[in-house]
């Protein structure tokens, strides 16, 4: 199995460890997922997430490429501005989403998921003109600092002064040693928060001292799904894949409205024009039980309409929650509807996203 | 004489009488990680060992809970999914999730005693 930088950080702290995306992660710590989960909504948490995909696309086709593999328009992109978009297959499908970041006026910094790199790479090798490069930073890592004290502890330990950077933007900065570190408004929590990339040779010393703030903790895989899942953000395998569309998925707002070269344009075009047969939803689960992903969705009738794509335990609400695709008929908020968990129908209904409110920055820059 | 049985699934069996009470063990629990819900049986249910007859639901996984010999639930520990704590107690004080009227005994000697199980579990890593 392959290893982050972080590995041996992990063992030393009691991590249970785990396969995640062929890599030994840290599933959670000895504090256990539901007081890691608490932690980062009131205080911080760090999360290693080195096993993500880190690389540059540069050259001066670069701005027409990203407009072909994505629907994000990124002409107009100011530098440092960091845009969440999917890679689209020709069928309009999605290959993977993931957050791309202008860093000056041809080149873009992306961080991909961990489980789809070599196919990403590969896909974006075939696709890519003569006037675009890709360059792999396999030799950084990547650390998230994520929950409401994190602006104070990213200046604390690091000296870095975040204040005017706005959700959704980067910042170079550097690492103590005086490398490159890149630090972005990001996260996957729903929290204010940092994604914080150096390269391995610093991970462990960076980790140290974030670790050594005592508002900080350590926080597993585990706890980053049940925060993701509270927020309804998608995870890639679950609520998106190579079959559903943006559009199918609620991330209407990730498409341009001007470029039209893109990969899956007519399918993107048509449901929007024409709507859904399917729509990704929330459902809260009103009764006793805890439904996982796989799980039947029924209408009241008791009929099958779709499947749970994400289902878990919610430490905020203290009940369970999850997501799947039903017809658009059962997707307004209130719907009730029933999860099937081992044979047995148990209540539930379609909610609003997130479950939790979301206490991320504002994407724009202040007024001086 | 009650004694504490052991499966290799990881199921504690307190035995009294003709009647078992059977919960998870430690090793069970840390395995799982927090726990957020149980999932009890029929009182009534007729079991042949083996078969699953509760769920013990984490924040990560459901972990289905088998029976260690023939026989019939004859009670189900309803405090347990509104006091999860008492999964970390031992069977005969609130620990337990089933009793299981055996319908024959002599399938304890299948079981693993303290001793046996303890050794087990530290080969299994």
């Amino acid at each position: 199995m392959k290893e982050t930088a972080l590995h041996s950080a992990h063992v030393r702290s009691g991590a249970k460890m785990g396969e995640f995306a062929g890599y030994d992660m840290p599933l959670y710590y000895p504090d256990g997922v539901i007081k890691e989960h608490e932690w980062v909504r009131s205080n911080a948490g760090i999360f290693d997430v080195s096993h993500m995909g880190q690389f540059t696309l540069k050259g001066d086709g670069v701005v027409a490429f990203l407009e072909r593999l994505t629907p994000s328009g990124f002409s107009q992109k100011a530098h440092g501005r960091a845009q969440y978009t999917v890679l689209l297959n020709e069928e309009g499908g999605i290959i993977d989403d993931l957050i791309i970041t202008r860093v000056s006026d041809h080149e873009f910094f992306t961080v991909i998921n961990a489980g789809c790199k070599e196919k990403d790479i590969e896909w974006i090798r075939s696709q890519m003109p003569d006037d675009v490069r890709l360059i792999t930073h396999f030799d950084r890592s990547l650390i998230a600092l994520q929950g409401g004290w994190s602006e104070r502890v990213l200046h604390e330990v690091l000296g870095v002064e975040a204040h005017d950077l706005p959700y959704m933007h980067m910042m170079k900065t550097q690492a103590p040693d005086g490398s490159d570190m890149m630090v972005s408004r990001v996260g996957y929590t729903g929290e204010d928060g940092f994604e914080i990339s150096v390269y391995n040779d610093l991970a462990e010393e960076v980790w140290d001292k974030l670790l050594d703030h005592n508002v900080v903790k350590p926080i597993g895989l585990a706890a980053r799904d049940s925060l993701r899942l509270e927020m309804g953000y998608a995870l890639y395998g679950h609520e998106i894949d190579s079959t559903t569309s943006p559009v199918e998925a609620g991330s209407g707002w990730i498409i341009s409205k001007v470029t039209k070269g893109y990969f899956g344009y007519e399918r993107i075009q048509k449901e929007l024009a024409e709507g859904v047969s399917r729509r990704l939803v929330a459902i809260k689960v009103l009764d006793k039980g805890i439904a996982r992903d796989g799980a039947e969705i029924r209408s009241g009738d008791d009929e099958v309409i779709g499947i749970l794509t994400s289902g878990g335990y919610s430490p905020v609400l203290q009940g369970a929650i999850g997501m799947g695709y039903v017809p658009p008929e059962f997707s307004e908020p209130g719907t009730k509807i029933f999860v099937n968990v081992r044979g047995r129908n148990i209540a539930a209904e379609v909610t609003k996203l997130p479950f939790v409110p979301s206490k991320v920055k504002s994407i724009k820059k202040k007024a001086v | 004489m009650a004694e504490m049985k052991y499966t290799k699934d990881h199921e504690c069996v307190y035995v009294d009488g003709d009647v078992v009470w059977v919960g998870i063990t430690d090793y069970a629990r840390e395995a799982l990680g927090d726990l957020v819900y149980v999932e009890l049986p029929e009182i009534g249910k007729s079991l042949t060992k083996g078969d699953d007859f509760a769920v013990v639901e984490s924040v990560k996984t459901a972990a289905e809970v088998y029976s260690p010999v023939d026989g019939d639930v004859i009670e189900a520990n309803d405090n347990m999914p509104d006091d999860l704590e008492l999964i970390t107690k031992p069977l005969n004080d609130g620990g337990w999730i089933a009793k299981i009227k055996m319908s024959d005994t002599a399938q304890l000697d299948d079981l693993m005693d303290e001793s046996a199980y303890k050794e087990y579990v530290e080969n299994l890593d």
